[in-house]
């Protein structure tokens, strides 16, 4: 068996709100040196094979067509 | 015309489009919901709708689990082959996941869901929804939503703008969501697939919300 983790951000000049507020709130609370928050993803994966490779092509596969949207989101996968 | 109205668990607006349609002349027997497991769509359809809702309870993102249910492989070939595909608000969000329009919707800029009348405007009439109307022409109609604030690369947007496939906008002082270019509605380059984030279907009845929205209803059923 294969873990992996999936992390997906929104890529740079997509608007992130939530981020935002969590960033003023933050700031509110005197965390005065917080200057950017962006809120992402994270996703723990299991894969039922122990071929690294082919793990990491059906990772990518998972993200290119459901985990990720490719207009507002980058990912990033990390294999245990 | 033969219609069929797209139905995933979460959608909730099924019965007020359907309601919407029989207004507008549409026989009720050629109204038909088809249930997202199906995998076929009847034969000699005209028009698909894909409802407003909360599909699959906008898990992942809004509309990101319903673009890949069963239905929506017939949907996609029979936008290939012509039918027409309209989806409202939820069904915008599934239209643009499905990848048949461009971009995507976004959380709302201020963070809040939106439930009000929003004043629109009429960005174009080529189009077989928006033939009755006169462009430039203002109507009011109700928005729902969360996700209503549609992006798109730069150069995506360039296009839609060149291509007159901005269909509806949000009047620029009365934008509910932060939507890129005020869009409210987008057509495909077919010009027959329309993504719509106001609740047209909700603005046909007298009592209720006004008719404003009846003249979308008569472009697609009185070209």
């Amino acid at each position: 068996m294969i873990k992996a983790q999936i992390f997906v951000t929104l890529r740079a000049g997509v608007l992130d709100p939530q981020g935002s507020a969590i960033g003023h709130t933050l700031n509110g609370l005197g965390f005065a040196e917080l200057s950017s928050i962006r809120q992402g993803k994270y996703y723990e994966v299991e894969l039922a094979t122990d071929d690294r490779k082919l793990a990491q092509a059906q990772l990518e596969k998972y993200c290119q067509t459901v985990i990720a949207n490719p207009v507002i989101e980058s990912f990033r996968i990390e294999i245990l | 015309m033969k219609i069929a109205i797209i139905v995933f668990p979460g959608t909730n607006r099924e019965n007020d489009i359907r309601a919407a349609l029989v207004t507008a002349g549409v026989a009720a027997s050629n109204l038909q919901l088809i249930w997202h497991r199906e995998t076929a769509i009847p034969a000699a359809t005209d028009l698909i709708v894909l409802p407003g809702g909360f599909s699959y309870g906008d898990y992942l993102r809004c509309g990101a689990m319903a673009a890949h249910s069963p239905i929506m492989r017939e949907v996609k070939s029979a936008a290939a082959r012509g039918v027409a595909v309209l989806g409202i608000c939820n069904g915008f969000q599934i239209l643009c996941e499905s990848g048949l329009l461009p971009g995507v919707l976004l959380s709302n800029q201020g963070l809040k869901f939106v439930c009000r009348e929003v004043e629109l405007e009429v960005a174009t009439n080529q189009s077989i929804y928006s033939r009755k109307m006169v462009k430039g022409h203002r109507l009011r109609a109700p928005v729902a939503h969360h996700d209503g604030n549609y992006f798109a690369a730069p150069e995506v947007l360039a296009e839609l703008q060149d291509r007159d496939q901005i269909v509806f906008k949000y009047a620029a002082d009365d934008n509910p969501n932060g939507s890129a270019l005020n869009i409210a509605g987008i057509i495909d380059s077919s010009r027959r697939v329309l993504g719509l984030m106001p609740h047209l279907e909700n603005a046909t009845d007298p009592l209720a919300g006004g008719i404003a929205g009846r003249a979308m209803f008569d472009s697609i059923l009185n070209g």
